[in-house]
């Protein structure tokens, strides 16, 4: 079987494409957004029936839909998109040819197949045990088949990813080490495939449980080991939303990292550590002591958090760097103020940081430190904090990289552009108000998943505070502002690939393994005076607009930190 | 050198780190050590830690325990359905099931008093949620989690099921007195 070698160079961006790897980037992307579109509609009836005063749904609707919401979105559509990502940071970065692109179709394939069949489990109407599926409520057994699918496929393409790394070493595509993009993907990677490991070790049981071969399985033990599937495919999110925060830098401002070795760092303790986290959502459950809590909630000592907060430093600072090496010097935020925020590359980008980092990440830690879950533990603060998170986060992140994908990989100009500039602020900030204001009705009390938290008809009920009501209303219109900014997304981002005026660049050409692809090699040298390669050096502050921002993160986080700790006093003493 | 190219120094770890880098990476990882040590303070000197007190335990068995409380103390009926209201003397061990869609029976407490509420499920995964105060705690099927409770002012409180249990998950709610 004669190996493809045929590759494109984007003449604006200098990357190169292997043609089968773009094939892949392209399909893996597109379904990604065809979920998050249908995803997007759950999510607008999900919302409205949480509105106290639309409450749109029926109950049995309600949970069906919620179920599919959490899985469309959580799962499909941000892994196929990541999976479009590891293919980039692997191919194009090192400008590789993609290693087996058939078992990556056929990676690709048993994904598409294991998302439908989900979807169809769901939509039967059998199925409807929400995202967690906990046992011993049971869903139909296509349910467990479709997402062991899925996870199958997407455990192929991991390996797809690492086959490719290891063609670039081989040939010689690259000299040194690899990008920091694509280290930052490498580590999702290895999360991914622990990640599915541990889905396989609990979804399999469950999926012989669901068809009568195995009788019995413990409800501690599945929690136990499927959060070790739920909460790392979201650490999966993380490393690949922080290696996109670092591309767009890149990509954008030309920014170099501020030092290779504290943000590769950083990546290695997600690796290390990250995982611990999943324990996070068994601080409320009996049968485990309190010292396995601390020791796995606290990522061992919050070294995952304190990986966070570098990235959450060294990112904006680069852009700093880079944009005080173009001259904008004045005070401390000429380089923020002048950075270009019409450009949705960018303005998604840093919303996402800043989203992830202020909201998501602290409010995390809250309810991931082992007394104060107490006070938080399946509220509506809990889908607050992952909405900041992970749509915050890695989504509005996955957004702003379409805005640079669409000329380069797909070769369209991006339609609509003025509409694009204002999409991920509609998006952004609409999504942020409704992470808060779910936040808030959560510390009042509001649990997640719950269709009617009137009691309506019932013998006893429960009334609560009427501020709560207020939070949910404006919660809904938040959570309606961010739906429109998410199908503006999708109109023009399946407009721009479809119909949006086609980019004519060179074709793909043959190149032989002997000629390689590599850049020409760096002299050595440059490596000893190498710190004398940008501006300031050791013991400088290069970035103090970034570093001011840091300590007012540092000063919220404290703040609200002790404000939990002052409120959890207040309640019944327990022990 | 950029973030999507390879590092143009090729021995990139012998790079010297800036102030800001190494000053927030101190300032960082002391924060983590404090949110990391106020964890087991807090068993040492704060009051609201969940207990570590479990048991394995079937339904059987658990509603033997609970019938036998409640035959015991009850004091009245409440609602339609006739749900036990149990007043148990002060500091003793008390019952609390939860099941497909209920929490049996009601409980009225002392303020002030220390109680040993035992809870475990009889079917699927329920969520203990006690209103207004905001003590969630997750109650699963085959254990019996004992949590040592000081009720501290007199009042009408909601328990809540914040655990999705099924169609009717939104009517599991039940009351929980506290008296003088």
């Amino acid at each position: 079987m004669a190996i493809n070698r045929m590759f494109r160079t984007c003449p604006s961006t200098g990357l190169q494409y292997h043609e089968p790897a773009e094939l892949l980037i392209k399909a893996n992307a597109v379904v990604g957004v065809v979920f998050l579109l249908v995803g997007g509609i759950l999510a607008l009836l999900v919302t409205l029936t949480r509105w106290p005063a639309v409450h749109l749904l029926p109950a049995d609707w309600f949970y069906l839909i919620l179920t599919a919401h959490g899985l469309d979105m959580l799962v499909f559509w941000i892994i196929f998109f990541e999976i479009a990502v590891l293919y980039f940071c692997a191919s194009s970065l090192l400008r590789c040819r993609l290693a087996t692109p058939k078992v990556a179709w056929v990676a690709f394939g048993l994904m598409v197949v294991g998302a439908v069949v989900n979807n169809i489990a769901v939509f039967k109407g059998d199925s409807s045990v929400m995202f967690t599926s906990y046992v011993p409520m049971g869903a139909h057994w296509s349910f467990y088949l479709g997402l062991i699918l899925f996870a199958v496929g997407a455990l192929v393409a991991c390996f797809v990813f690492l086959g490719t790394l290891v063609i670039g070493r081989a040939e010689r595509t690259y000299n040194g080490s690899i990008p920091l993009v694509t280290f930052g993907a490498l580590t999702a990677c290895i999360i991914a495939i622990f990640t599915i490991a541990s889905g396989a070790i609990i979804l399999i049981p469950t999926f012989l449980w669901s068809i009568g071969m195995v009788d019995h399985i413990d409800s501690l033990m599945y929690r136990t080991v499927w959060w070790g599937f739920g909460h790392s495919s979201q650490q999966i999110n993380v490393s690949a939303h922080v290696a996109v925060w670092y591309a767009i830098a890149a990509i954008v401002f030309g920014a170099k990292p501020l030092s290779e070795k504290v943000s590769r760092t950083a990546f290695l303790l997600y690796i290390f550590f990250l995982q611990l986290a999943s324990a996070h959502h068994l601080l409320a459950d009996p049968g485990l002591t309190s010292n396995w809590k601390i020791f796995n909630t606290s990522y061992a000592m919050y070294l995952a958090v304190l990986a966070s907060m570098v990235h959450g430093l060294t990112v904006p600072g680069s852009i700093e760097v880079a944009q005080r090496a173009k001259g904008f010097n004045k005070g401390l935020f000429e380089w923020l103020r002048k950075a270009p925020w019409g450009n949705p590359v960018f303005s998604g980008m840093f919303m996402s940081l800043i989203g992830f980092g202020f909201l998501g990440g602290i409010s995390g830690v809250m309810m991931g430190t082992e007394q104060l879950n107490l006070i938080i533990h399946n509220t509506v603060y809990v889908p607050g904090h992952f909405h900041a998170t992970v749509v915050v986060g890695t989504t509005l992140a996955f957004m702003s990289l379409t805005y640079f994908l669409i000329p380069t990989l797909f070769q369209r100009e991006v339609m609509f552009p003025k509409l694009a500039q204002w999409q991920p602020y509609l998006f952004g900030i609409g999504m942020s108000a409704f992470a808060v204001l779910m936040m808030g009705a959560g510390t009042l009390g509001i649990p997640r998943r719950h269709w009617d938290i009137t009691f309506a008809g019932n013998a006893m009920g429960h009334e609560f505070p009427g501020t709560a009501y207020l939070m949910l209303g404006l919660m809904a219109i938040a959570g309606i502002m961010a739906i429109i900014g998410g199908a503006i997304y999708v109109l023009i981002a399946v407009g721009s690939i479809f119909f949006g005026k086609r980019i004519n660049v060179p074709g793909y050409q043959r190149v032989s393994a002997r000629d390689g692809v590599a850049a020409p090699a760096q002299p050595v040298a440059a490596a000893i005076t190498g710190h004398g390669s940008r501006p300031g050096g050791a013991g400088v502050f290069v970035a103090p607009g970034t570093f001011t921002l840091a300590l007012v993160f540092l000063a919220a986080f404290v703040l609200y930190y002790f404000v939990n700790w002052k409120y959890l006093s207040t309640v019944w003493p327990l022990s | 050198m950029s973030a999507i190219l390879p590092p143009s120094d090729r021995v990139w770890w012998k790079q010297p780190l800036d102030r800001d880098e190494s000053t927030w990476i101190i300032i960082a990882f002391i924060w983590c050590m404090v949110m990391f040590f106020m964890m087991p303070y807090w068993h040492v000197y704060g009051k609201q830690n969940l207990s570590n007190e479990a048991y394995r335990t079937t339904p059987e068995a658990f509603q033997k325990k609970t019938e036998a409380m409640v035959e015991k103390y009850k004091v009245r009926e409440e609602t339609d359905f006739k749900i036990p209201v149990v007043h148990p003397p002060a500091a003793s061990d008390v019952y609390l099931i939860a099941r497909l869609w209920q929490w049996w029976p009601i409980l009225e407490l002392e303020a002030g008093k220390t109680y040993r509420l035992h809870m475990a499920s009889m079917d699927w995964l329920h969520g203990f949620s006690l209103q207004p105060e905001n003590i969630n705690v997750e109650v699963h099927p085959g254990y019996e989690h004992v949590i040592t409770v000081t009720p501290t002012a007199a009042g009408q409180y909601s328990i809540v099921c914040n655990e999705f249990c099924g169609i009717n998950h939104h009517t599991m709610v039940s009351r929980l007195y506290v008296v003088k």
